[in-house]
């Protein structure tokens, strides 16, 4: 990587903490509250250890004198400053889960309202699973790393600064032992961790290639069986199982060391904080007031230097870890900031006039587009509809057809030319208002988890129940429903009632039926279902075409023949358009189709 | 908790020992020795308090001037060995367990693959591909990092546990007790606080999913809720689910977020009571006070070891969650095979010859089948074939085609009647046997990240004349020698550097690479234009002289050549005999042929 690219993703990484920050800007009194009540509870954690101290220095040695007052004295200050300290890390649990909820919500509607205003284009060309994990898994990082990490990294800095503080004031001494421990298990650590990062790359590289492998071969059991090939395929997987396992080992073999060395450099420190101690302490027997004063030591101020120095070295253990958190929830922030950033549809034009009362007379003229800026697919595209006709789209699978439909419910905006509804440019007409003129019925049934009635209802706002009805019953679908085990109130799930691809089909027919626009989109497409079926959606769809202007992607001969006009669709670009009877004399792409299943 | 989850939950622990002790049994002689490895590492880590308490209740007194430094020097230097020692020690023993983990998991994954590889499809279907991809992957890798940390935690903590608990007996047997009487007000926190946050969690995890949902199911349907306007309606759905999943993911964290500090607010009035119990103690001449501040170095160790032993327990449930999903379905394909082997034997002293179908090569008889034993997914089907002859069946989706095929390729068995090839039971072929006879390329079918020459052998023994000759009668080769590197090209997992029409012929010419007895070709040239659909039939006519073809299709083009074509309409044959026949008899099999006058546009 080059020191520009280093630069600037060092740059971006700073705006994506900025926006964070904003984030919890928003609630910085709520912060300001936490960040008191995490240092008060960290602050009397510390206390506590120095209080166990004195009481502990009420017990003098050997004599078996002990100063009992003192000592109770001290354990209910310790208990009171415990209890406290306890309640106010949770009272302060409490308030970083509120407010990183809270952060999580509005993330969550600001990224779901974003992507309502999105472009069908961002759809079209990402995956519906990546989406899901921005709005369910990155912020999810986020927000536990807001509510951890912040958190943790401020009562680190409070305990090793605290602790050091504590460990000065008994003997800046027995500090020195740390001067040697601290570098050590720093450079340990860092010089571990690289040495040993390759290793675990290998290994995540060959569980992802084993699980690669085992998925591939999983897809494939049919087949595998079939042929009878199960035990070459498992002789094959156990080779790659021997690597993983063989990867998985040296990452643990040279792993294996970290943790107990950890632990290692921990018993140091004690062993030469309780030889130093141990022999200071004797110093301040044996020579009493003679020995210089830094040197002194009592009995207990061993014990308690440990207590502080247990907790003075874990942090700096635990910082990698956190420093690791931090650069994931980065990562996920920058992901779902990415995402509202995405260029949402442009606004209506200021003048844009609302469509009404429309008769349904369509004209495309000179009409240029492409899905990707410098290839344009449709070129030179003319058609005018009258009010009430039909217009066929033919052509082979993958040409192009519902490029069409895109553009006449301006999903996509065209590059060049114009298109006209009832004379008004559709650009300058408000979107709500062309795309509700228009019903469309795809050939991707598309229905929401909730009941049948809902999923109909959806068609038209303040649709009545018996007009619901009406429209199941125009479908073909009421007869079905009334079989269903709740009738209109089944809810239709994942893993509810199992209804039929046909019947998806017929029931957002039903949807189609509720609106009463003048124009029509239709997907005549019904692979995938059975003949019984079949008929009755030809039957609906007849029924949903009276009267309005419908552009079909026509399946069946009967429309393709009756159309007023057929387009037939090649590469993307519309080749040929006709009536049926223009189209087979001209003998181009349509005649040649048409022609080569009889032979 | 109820008693049925106790008793199920009970099952499960029950199932993942002996499953897991089924793999680690043949390492138990190493895993004894990493074991006591283990234990010294975590005594001598145990010993430093002790000694500590030592040097300054007996060592320090003892210094009667400065020469007597060297007493102190001493015992520091026996703990600077015991660190160095338990190090050691430690390393060595993580060391041991990971090998013994390595191995155990190796042949656990094996295992499991093997046994997936040989299910049935029934039993496939039942697991679903999915689930089998989860146990195969992150099931075999919890218990790999499972069997690991079992050995280094697992034992470590309870030595450090009771360890710790034996020498502060020593130490002083009342203080111990005081100590240890905070332990089940942990205990019940811990019981209690879980009790509660579980089904909470349980229930944020469903009201995630029904937030996922919506944004699922409206990045899908991003063209319907545009053309009908009903942008706000969806922000008001999903501010809903968004406000569900706030208000329970709250409620939880709430509830475990009171774990850590009442926890801690238990162990350090621990502290506070051992002080005070041992400060009258010493008063009484009863203890002594290096003594006590040992004792707070135990309690420390004493109580990392319960938060990592109540660690281990969460990871042991996830783990027996683990090894009990591995061993249903190592046991379910045991099971399957013997029960294989019981119908095979069946099948044979019920006589696997048939008179009456002697002559045919391939016969159902009546034959019924259902996937999941109500609705009938094949009905009375009856048919005979001769060698060398060819079947069509054509249909819509989900009227049993395929079905068909799988009855006959033994991958399910069928409910009554029987099928037959040359005579016999297929139930009394032995597997290998009867996949032997088959060459399949079924719709969809698998192509695999390998070289065109592995995808067309598939592992078997093939030699490089034969692919060749199957990829020229698949119609492959004319695309195949335009590869640079020919039949070494590179295919990608599924096939998705190549193109439809290119995956089939590649499918086809694995069928037919072995020259088998009988072709299967179901839907497997739809993508075919029309001209290299019909050069492929020729090509299969004359190579393929005597091979008992199945051709299933949607096209009539297809078929309609063949020497017998089945109608199939839900399972039922609602029109059997040749194209001339069919065209005037049977009402369905001429609608779909007069709708593909419409299809040859489209598709």
């Amino acid at each position: 990587m080059t020191d520009n690219n280093i630069k600037a993703r060092r740059k971006s990484r700073r705006g994506v903490l900025l926006r964070v920050c904003k984030y919890l800007f928003a609630h910085k009194w709520l912060l300001a509250l936490a960040f008191f009540l995490m240092v008060t509870s960290n602050v009397l954690a510390l206390v506590g250890p120095y209080l166990s101290g004195k009481a502990l220095d009420a017990i003098e040695l050997g004599t078996g004198s002990v100063d009992i007052d003192t000592v109770i004295k001290y354990c209910i200050l310790m208990a009171v400053v415990y209890i406290v300290s306890g309640v106010l890390s949770y009272l302060l649990a409490v308030l970083m889960v509120h407010i990183s909820q809270k952060i999580t919500y509005s993330m969550r509607k600001e990224l779901f309202d974003h992507l309502t205003e999105l472009p069908v284009g961002y759809f079209d060309t990402h995956q519906t699973g990546d989406t899901v994990s921005h709005i369910s898994y990155d912020i999810d990082t986020v927000n536990a790393s807001l509510s951890n990490d912040l958190l943790q990294i401020c009562a680190s800095i409070i305990t090793v600064v605290g602790s050091f503080v504590m460990m000065v004031k008994i003997s800046p001494v027995l500090l020195s032992v740390f001067l040697f421990t601290v570098p050590v298990s720093i450079i340990f650590t860092r010089y571990k961790t690289i040495h040993i990062r390759p290793y675990f790359r290998r290994r995540s590289a060959k569980l992802g290639e084993l699980n690669g492998y085992a998925e591939e071969m999983l897809s494939g059991q049919k087949a595998i069986r079939a042929y009878g090939r199960e035990d070459v395929i498992t002789g094959r997987f156990d080779g790659k199982n021997g690597e993983a396992c063989d990867a998985y080992y040296d990452a643990d073999y040279h792993g294996a060391v970290i943790g107990p060395a950890v632990n290692f450099i921990n018993n140091l420190s004690i062993s030469f904080i309780t030889m130093l101690g141990g022999i200071l302490y004797m110093l301040t027997l044996i020579m009493g007031a003679s020995l210089h004063p830094m040197l002194r030591v009592a009995l207990s101020d061993v014990g308690t230097f440990v207590q502080y120095s247990r907790k003075f070295a874990g942090p700096i253990n635990e910082f990698a870890n956190i420093l690791s958190e931090i650069q994931s929830a980065t990562s996920a922030a920058e992901r779902v900031f990415n995402l509202m950033d995405e260029a949402p549809e442009p606004l209506d034009a200021e003048d844009a006039v609302v469509l009404s009362d429309v008769q349904g007379k369509v004209d495309i003229d000179h009409v240029y587009f492409g899905y990707v800026p410098g290839k344009t697919i449709i070129k030179d595209f003319n058609l005018n509809c009258k009010p009430g006709s039909t217009i066929a789209i033919v052509g082979p699978t993958g040409a192009g057809k519902t490029t069409v439909i895109n553009l006449l419910m301006r999903f996509y905006d065209i590059d060049r030319g114009a298109i006209y509804v009832d004379g008004n440019e559709i650009r300058q007409v408000t979107r709500d208002s062309l795309r509700l003129s228009y019903t469309m019925v795809l050939q991707e049934t598309w229905l929401f988890c909730g009941t049948v009635y809902e999923n109909i209802a959806y068609g038209r706002i303040g649709a009545t129940r018996e007009e619901v009805i009406a429209a199941a019953k125009a479908a073909r679908i009421h007869s079905y429903i009334e079989t269903l085990p709740d009738g209109y109130n089944t809810v239709l799930s994942d893993d509810g009632v199992n209804i039929s691809k046909g019947q998806k089909q017929l029931l957002t027919i039903a949807r189609a039926m509720l609106s009463d626009s003048p124009m029509l989109i239709l997907d005549e497409a019904t692979s995938n279902v059975d003949s019984r079926t079949e008929i009755l959606i030809g039957e609906a769809m007849n029924e949903l075409m009276k009267g309005r202007t419908c552009f079909v992607i026509a399946h069946r001969l009967s429309t393709i023949q009756n159309a007023d006009r057929i387009l037939v669709i090649r590469n993307g670009n519309i080749e040929e358009q006709g009536t049926h009877d223009e189209l087979m004399k001209a003998k181009g792409f349509y005649a040649s189709l048409y022609n080569a299943q009889f032979e | 908790m109820s008693a049925y989850a106790f008793v199920c939950f009970v099952w499960i622990w029950r199932i993942a020992v002996s499953f897991i002790w089924k793999y680690l049994k043949p390492y138990s002689f190493i895993m004894s020795i990493g074991m006591l490895i283990k234990i010294a590492g975590s005594v001598v880590e145990l010993a430093l308090p002790y000694i500590l308490s030592h040097i300054i209740d007996n060592v320090v007194p003892m210094c009667k001037s400065t020469d007597d430094v060297y007493m102190i020097v001493i015992w520091g230097i026996v703990m600077v060995v015991c660190s160095v020692l338990a190090f050691w020690w430690n390393v060595l023993a993580n060391r041991m367990a990971s090998k013994v983990a390595r191995d155990a998991a190796r042949q656990i994954r094996h295992d499991l693959f093997d046994a997936t590889m040989h299910l049935s499809a029934s039993k496939t279907d039942e697991f679903t591909i999915p689930s089998l991809e989860s146990r195969l992957t992150s099931d075999t890798y919890n218990i790999h990092q499972f069997l690991g940390m079992m050995q280094r935690l697992g034992v470590r903590a309870p030595i450090l546990l009771v360890g710790g608990l034996a020498i502060s007996l020593t130490l002083d047997p009342m203080l111990t007790l005081v100590m240890a009487s905070i332990m089940p007000f942990i205990g019940v926190t811990v019981w209690l606080v879980s009790k509660k946050g579980i089904p909470l969690y349980k229930e944020s995890q469903k009201a995630g999913d029904s937030m996922v949902r919506v944004v699922r199911e409206d990045s899908q349907g991003i063209r319907v809720i545009k053309a009908l306007s009903k942008k706000d309606y969806e922000k008001e759905r999903y501010d809903r689910v968004n406000r569900q999943l706030v208000t329970v993911e709250k409620k939880a964290a709430v509830t475990m977020a009171a774990t850590n500090p009442i926890i801690n607010i238990f162990l350090n009035i621990g502290i506070v009571l051992v002080i005070l119990v041992g400060a009258f103690r010493v008063d009484s001449g009863l203890s002594q006070a290096g003594k006590i501040i040992a004792f707070i170095s135990y309690f420390t160790l004493i109580s990392n070891a319960m938060l990592a032993i109540t660690r281990i327990f969460v990871m042991y449930s996830k783990g027996a969650a683990s090894a009990s999903r591995i061993s249903e379905v190592i046991e379910t394909s045991r099971e399957l095979a013997e029960e294989n082997l019981r119908r095979e034997n069946a099948a044979r002293a019920r006589g696997e010859k048939s008179e009456e179908s002697g002559k045919a090569h391939i016969v159902f008889d009546n034959v019924c089948f259902s996937y999941n034993g109500s609705a009938q997914n094949l009905e009375n089907i009856s048919f005979s074939l001769r060698r060398g002859e060819s079947l069509g069946i054509i249909g819509a989706t989900g009227s049993g085609k395929s079905t068909l095929i799988k009855l006959l390729m033994r991958m399910y068995d069928c409910g009554s009647g029987k099928i037959y090839i040359d005579g016999r039971d297929v139930r009394c072929f032995d597997e290998s046997e009867l996949s032997s006879m088959f060459g399949s390329a079924m719709q969809n079918d698998f192509v695999y990240a390998d070289t065109i020459e592995e995808n067309i052998k598939f592992g078997r023994d093939i030699s490089h004349e034969d692919v060749v000759r199957a990829a020229k009668i698949a119609q492959a080769e004319e695309y195949i020698e335009k590869f640079d590197d020919k039949y070494e090209h590179h295919v990608t997992s599924k096939g998705t550097n190549i193109s439809g029409g290119q995956k089939q012929r590649l499918l086809i010419a694995r069928a037919v690479a072995n020259n088998p007895e009988i072709l299967i070709l179901d839907d497997s040239s739809s993508a075919l234009d029309y001209k290299t659909d019909s050069n492929l039939r020729r090509a299969i006519k004359e190579n393929m002289n005597g091979v008992t073809s199945i051709i299933v299709a949607q096209r009539v083009s297809s078929v309609m050549y063949c020497d017998l074509i089945l109608v199939l309409d839900e399972g039922k044959v609602i029109g059997s005999g040749k194209h001339d026949y069919l065209m005037e008899n049977c009402e369905v099999y001429r609608q779909i042929s007069d709708s593909q006058l419409g299809g040859a546009l489209i598709d």
